[in-house]
């Protein structure tokens, strides 16, 4: 009798445990099923290298380089920041802060990644773009770089939080090691410890920029939208996520524009999973390569 | 000074800016946002609805929104999430199972809000009929919570020491019984982390709820779980972009941002400081 | 963790089981951004004199609303452009039968940053200005300085209604800045030295400059007399004639005290 119920409720945690990959799959799916319909009309060539996103002139035009090329501009903008920020802010962490120090500073590292991403665009969109536009005198604050920046920052806290994880792996006698052959503490931070963290930090950094390219209203808020190639950092720009958000609520169910919008989702998805499974090996072979467990 | 000297110096110098650039990034935007939202939070702000126009009045019901959706998406989220979290801990299943469902809560995380807005739209709005609803949205919302759940329950899990099962199950208690009586009470405090942190993210993200529980404008507080809502983030929002008094409604932005960004700030210091008692009862 | 379950159980059971006990009729009124602040006001007011009335209010867009009227998910589609053929046939197919109200007129005013000298605009340079023939403020008559072209996303009832009654739905440029709404529109023109944007006239502060079109200026009176050429009428839609709170809210809205609503919000009032 107990035997049995043990067995059920087994079956019953297996089960629940699941519900993980079923919504993952439940993702896939419905992306797959909503956008598969766009490439009936436009081929899947001229869906994503097409240069005009005109999805609701007659005939519309279904191009989305513009968008994928507007993600990637603002997500390598983020990364100008994040990068040095995020690592930066981890090897402080890890080797300067004092236990007490260490004990105020993370924890404004973790409030920084909770602060919501509307708070971050609302910000951006009356004091960042603001401000740079009358610094830079542009013609308009909502741009680029001004997403960058904001992306830029909302990312940090990822990589340095990672990274310093990364680091805290790093084993003792590395640095024992370095120090006994008269090494200095820099040298010692950028020669031994450095590339010994470093494909864990690379898993912080590719999670960054994951973070980055899916952030959604900040874009929508402050990356200005046009729909063009982009050619300078004061460009306004119209990411993948901020064309769905703004155009998802307009856009007649089941349209070509429709599915051509759950084809830019589709796009996404399989970008920022090509991320984390790239994140994922990086992090599985650091881990072996400091012989860690899993 | 020699040469090895200075470079250190310099380079310790800037990862001390690395480090002081996140001080002031995030003091800068609490600043800015308590600074000008301040003045506009009073008790009528709080305890009133939008009026004349969504100039006047205050974010009563908004709230409650919020507080509906998350509370939702917890109800949800939770026990899911530390069922998965006990059955890849106490139950050890076999490495591809572990790796398969480690690989897909991973990804899960790293999904892009908005995708999991159009999820919502397309099962729970379109296909399950829920429409725009707290419903549709707290389980959009709970998915997206889901893994940080699994993760921090995983955590207090695996943190629970090997010796207290052993010493239940010695004692003749089967597994189940180990779970329920020892393992689970020893690890709800970081359970209640993940929650704490989990209902932070939830309160203020926006993009989920966009097409499947926000509305601009209803009549005072949700009535029930197929009401559409107000919702703090989508009024920020709405506010923002919508309506004919920008300057009145800006205003009224600046409070509710500062008013999110109490909620979700002093609900991340709460999981934070409860994280750090716990870890020092355990080193202790 | 018993009462902490039971804690957070209590409130979502309550509001479940409330559903059923919740007895007003409820209208939901969703689409056109033009037309929110109008319906939003109204609601409010509306709800004000009758209690058991229950109305909520949703965005998204002209589109969204006629395709959530013909979805069956809003009771009133608000819509800042006249129902397309297209439209009418899909609710045919699936037994709808969609009752368009004309509630108020609106202009659409071009705008621009108030330090810009230029006063006004003929058509056609306008339509130069957004198909990117022209790109500095020199070529219409203004100072050396960049036009920075602001529009409304593509899919907004402001755009259609600009893309037909302007541009001959001639493509904009495509690097023209894209806002999801006519505040966004305004505020971006407001903080933007050469910019050029256009928002209804309900959206007009003093933060932006309108134009004149042709010689004559956007103005509640100059829409009403059909003299300003770029003039539209607002409309709700039903689906079949509508009864109950939906038409006592529609009449309240053509009525007197509705009427002056779309005044308040800036929007011409249809008498």
């Amino acid at each position: 009798m107990n035997k049995r119920k043990e067995r059920i409720i087994r079956y019953l945690f297996t089960a629940l445990a699941f519900a993980s990959l079923v919504f993952l799959v439940g993702i896939v799916f419905v992306l797959f099923r909503e956008a598969l319909p766009i490439f009936g009309k436009v081929s899947p060539k001229a869906f994503l290298l097409g240069k005009s996103w005109y999805p609701t002139s007659s005939p519309p035009e279904f191009g989305i380089l513009p968008l994928i090329l507007a993600s990637l501009w603002v997500t390598l903008g983020a990364l100008v920041i994040c990068v040095p920020l995020g690592v930066g802010s981890a090897l402080y962490l890890h080797e300067l802060a004092g236990p007490r120090q260490r004990a105020l500073l993370k924890p404004v590292i973790e409030i920084l990644a909770s602060v919501p991403s509307i708070v971050y665009g609302f910000f951006g969109m009356v004091i960042l773009a603001p401000f740079l536009q009358d610094t830079f005198n542009l013609p308009i604050g909502l741009c680029a770089l001004t997403t960058s920046i904001i992306l830029g920052v909302m990312a940090t806290p990822t990589v340095a939080s990672i990274a310093e994880d990364a680091l805290s792996y790093v084993p003792r006698s590395f640095r024992e090691a370095s120090f006994a052959v008269g090494a200095d503490r820099w040298q010692t931070l950028t020669k031994v410890i450095i590339p010994a963290a470093g494909s864990g930090i690379s898993t912080g950094i590719i999670l960054g920029m994951s973070r980055a390219i899916g952030e959604t209203m900040t874009v929508l808020m402050v990356a200005g939208g046009s729909a063009v190639i982009p050619h300078s950092i004061f460009d306004p720009v119209r990411p993948m996520t901020a064309a769905i958000a703004a155009e998802m609520g307009e856009a007649p169910v089941g349209s070509d524009h429709y599915h051509a919008l759950f084809a830019i989702a589709l796009m996404l998805f399989l970008i920022t999973f090509a991320f984390n499974i790239a994140a994922e090996l990086i992090s599985r072979r650091f881990r072996l390569k400091l012989g860690l467990s899993r | 000074m020699k040469r090895r000297d200075i470079v250190q110096k310099l380079g310790f110098s800037a990862l001390f800016a690395c480090m002081a650039a996140n001080i002031v990034f995030l003091g800068g935007i609490v600043f800015f946002i308590a600074a000008r939202g301040l003045g506009s939070i009073n008790w009528a702000f709080l305890t009133q609805a939008p009026r004349d126009s969504m100039t006047a009045g205050g974010v009563a019901p908004v709230i409650a929104g919020t507080f509906y959706l998350t509370l939702g998406a917890i109800i949800f989220a939770l026990p899911l999430g530390v069922a998965s979290a006990i059955y890849l801990t106490e139950y050890s299943p076999r490495g591809w199972i572990v790796n398969l469902l480690r690989i897909s809560i991973n990804n899960l995380a790293g999904v892009p809000s908005v995708v999991f807005g159009l999820f919502g739209l397309t099962v729970f709005v379109k296909y399950m009929g829920f429409g725009v609803s707290i419903l549709s949205g707290s389980l959009t919302l709970g998915i997206l919570a889901l893994p940080v759940i699994i993760s921090a329950s995983q955590e207090a899990l695996t943190a629970v020491p090997q010796s207290i099962r052993e010493a239940s199950l010695a004692l003749g208690a089967t597994q189940w019984e180990t779970i329920r009586r020892v393992v689970l009470p020893a690890a709800l405090p970081g359970i209640l982390t993940g929650v704490i942190l989990s209902v932070g993210r939830v309160a203020g993200e926006t993009a989920p709820i966009l097409f499947t529980a926000a509305a601009f404008y209803v009549k005072g507080y949700p009535h029930s779980i197929f009401s559409e809502v107000m919702a703090l983030p989508y009024h920020i929002y709405a506010l923002m972009t919508e309506g004919t008094h920008p300057e009145e409604q800006t205003r009224i932005a600046y409070a509710s941002s500062l008013l999110l960004l109490a909620l979700v700030l002093s609900v991340s210091m709460l999981a934070i400081y409860i994280r750090a008692r716990q870890r020092k009862t355990y080193n202790a | 963790m018993k009462t902490m379950m039971k804690l957070m159980v209590m409130p979502a059971l309550a509001i479940a089981l409330g559903a059923p006990a919740f007895a007003g009729q409820k209208v939901v009124l969703e689409g056109s951004t033009t037309v929110l602040p109008i319906a939003q006001r109204a609601a409010e007011d509306f709800m004000k004199l009758h209690k058991d009335a229950d109305i909520s209010v949703r965005g998204g867009g002209s589109g969204v609303g006629i395709a959530s009227i013909l979805d069956g998910a809003c009771d009133i589609a608000d819509s800042s452009r006249a129902i397309q053929p297209e439209e009418v046939a899909e609710g045919k197919k699936r037994g709808k039968d969609i009752k368009p109200f004309v509630v108020a007129m609106d202009g659409i005013a071009p705008v621009v940053h108030p330090s810009n000298p230029v006063k006004g605009l003929t058509k056609e340079q306008i339509k130069n200005i957004y198909t990117g023939k022209f790109s500095n403020w020199s070529e219409v008559g203004g100072p050396d300085l960049k036009i920075v072209v602001i529009s409304r996303d593509s899919s907004s009832g402001t755009f259609e209604a600009f893309n037909e009654l302007v541009l001959n739905k001639e493509k904009v440029r495509a690097d023209a800045i894209m806002q999801a709404s006519n505040q966004a529109v305004g505020s971006t023109v407001s903080r933007t030295r050469g910019a050029i944007g256009y928002v209804g006239l309900g959206y007009l502060n003093a933060s932006i400059k309108a134009l004149s079109v042709n010689g004559v200026m956007p103005s509640k009176a100059t829409v009403l007399n059909h003299k300003y050429p770029v003039s539209r009428p607002l409309y709700m839609y039903t689906n079949g004639k509508p009864a109950g709170t939906a038409k006592q809210f529609l009449d309240f809205l053509k009525s007197k005290a509705g009427q002056k609503i779309v005044e308040a919000e800036g929007f011409v009032g249809l008498k």
